[in-house]
């Protein structure tokens, strides 16, 4: 079966999964150096707001990071990831925000709405990012 | 001094890389991604070498090839210090 692309919009996904406990261990091992590259102040401070979950929520947000790398087919690309930020939303729903060079990439690729998941189970967080792209001004 | 990088390097990689193999019988163009790192294991691949060697990756140095083996990691160093 062949699928040709129309010009109508395509939706892309992007989905990471990451170990809890290799975070844990990365946060102990390298402390505020770990925190500080990957995440944004706000980010850290959502995190870090309950020492018990913190693991898991800076794997989940390593996760969604990871995952918005894959729906921008971005693996060998320098990026910097707290270019992608996880936005902590009222009644616990959690949003996406690009800045600076990852947003100029997402535009260029045409994105025009992003959605975010992500969750936790035991050892493991996992984050699927969801992108509608408008094909007719994307370079995919 | 290439051969003490390379030491650091492999040292740094049998510490945080998380790979399925020994570090020791991975040739310096070995593919480490091949080899079992995960992309958060090569963030604190990263951050070791940033201490250890003192520097820092800039932003177009965050990529996947800079990371895939001892070689491209020694280059990316040597890049960095300057031969220092």
């Amino acid at each position: 079966m062949s699928i040709v692309r129309g010009d109508g919009p395509e939706a892309v996904v992007g989905a990471d999964l990451v170990q809890i406990s290799q975070v844990a261990r990365s946060l102990a091992s390298l402390g505020e150096a770990y925190m500080r590259r990957i995440c944004t102040p706000d980010e850290i401070a959502y995190c870090n707001a309950s020492p018990m979950m913190a693991p898991a929520r800076f794997a989940a947000r390593f996760a969604a990071k990871e995952a918005t790398l894959k729906a921008l087919h971005l693996d060998d690309q320098g990026l910097d990831l707290r270019s992608i930020e996880v936005k902590q939303m009222p009644g616990g729903w959690t949003d996406l925000a690009l800045h600076g060079r990852a947003r100029q990439l997402a535009e260029e690729a045409g994105w025009s709405s992003v959605s975010l998941s992500l969750s936790h189970e035991g050892d493991y967080a996992s984050a699927v990012v969801a992108v509608i792209i408008n094909s007719r001004t994307g370079r995919r | 001094m290439k051969e003490e990088i390379t030491t650091r390097i492999r040292d740094i990689l049998t510490e945080h890389g998380r790979l399925a193999k020994e570090v020791a019988a991975l040739g310096e163009d070995g593919d480490l991604y091949q080899a079992g790192m995960t992309s958060h294991a090569s963030v604190n691949v990263m951050l070791a070498l940033e201490g250890a060697f003192d520097v820092e990756f800039p932003d177009v140095m965050l990529r996947r090839s800079v990371f895939e083996s001892i070689a491209s990691i020694r280059a990316a160093i040597e890049e960095l210090t300057g031969g220092r």
